[in-house]
């Protein structure tokens, strides 16, 4: 399951369609006109988001809308978080360092 | 504050982060290559990092250890494999004893790490790939480095407490 999401947002296209959607819920139709690439190629991508969770449909009248599921999003990022933080930290610690070195100079 | 992009790519086995430095590259560089500079800024607190040697040209070793708030010390070493002056660098980190004898229990990362300006300073893209996916799995879960994020959280509750 962990694989499939991250493989899901390995692609930067079906990162570019969370974005989108994250923003608001949009209709296949409005999702595609985003893209350059054809209807069926959204749609796959759009399918592989659905199959690992990351997006939800949701009918509303004759439309089907897709939806962020932030659950699963959150899920990705709690499962990198201490990854990110040690990252971060160490970052704005060389910034430090840094600024040290310049104001030596 | 300069943002850091994250990103892990599965299907490849590799994390990207991306960081900007308000700091010339020539500097950036130095930051990320010299020993003195490096045991400043590479340990989370309440950790340090000191450097047992470090011989920075391809096929040479950097051996350092965290030591922890209870004079623990985990050795690490990192062997670089190829080395482009104020560009890049690339690496093997590995665990290992303090005799630089690697653990083969944990995982190795390759780092590859990229440094280029920008009119504010300098960018640096580092870009660690895994051998397989169960080691990054396995790097992400004990919570990288056996619980030193632990450690700086611990810290972070004790500095709110403070204030």
């Amino acid at each position: 399951m962990r694989r499939d999401v991250f493989q899901a947002i390995a692609d930067p296209t079906r990162r570019a369609i969370l974005t989108l959607i994250a923003l608001q819920a949009m209709t296949p139709n409005a999702l595609a006109e985003h893209f350059d690439s054809s209807r069926q190629a959204v749609s796959k991508h759009i399918r592989i988001l659905t199959e690992c969770q990351l997006v939800k449909q949701e009918q509303t009248g004759r439309e089907i809308y897709y939806h962020l599921n932030p659950k699963k999003m959150k899920e990705v990022s709690d499962w990198l978080e201490p990854f990110r933080e040690m990252w971060e930290n160490r970052f704005s610690r060389l910034d430090k360092v840094l600024l040290n070195l310049k104001n030596k100079k | 504050m300069n943002m850091t992009t994250f990103r892990p790519d599965m299907v490849a086995k590799k994390i990207f982060a991306e960081r900007d430095f308000d700091a010339p590259v020539e500097l950036v560089w130095k930051a990320w290559t010299e020993r003195e500079i490096l045991d400043q800024g590479w340990a989370p607190r309440p950790w340090k990092a000191v450097t047992q040697s470090m011989d920075f040209r391809e096929g040479g070793t950097w051996l350092y250890y965290m030591q922890g708030p209870e004079g623990e010390r985990h050795y690490c070493r990192a062997d670089y494999q190829k080395i482009v002056p104020q560009r890049s660098y690339t690496g093997l980190d590995a665990f290992c004893d303090e005799n630089g004898k690697i653990n083969e229990e944990f995982p190795r990362m390759t780092w590859k790490v990229d440094f280029s300006s920008t009119k504010t300073g300098a960018k640096v893209d580092v870009e660690i790939t895994f051998a397989s996916e169960a080691d990054l799995n396995k790097i992400v879960e004990m919570g990288f480095k056996e619980g030193f994020s632990m450690a700086h959280n611990n810290l972070d509750e004790l500095l709110k407490n403070k204030q």
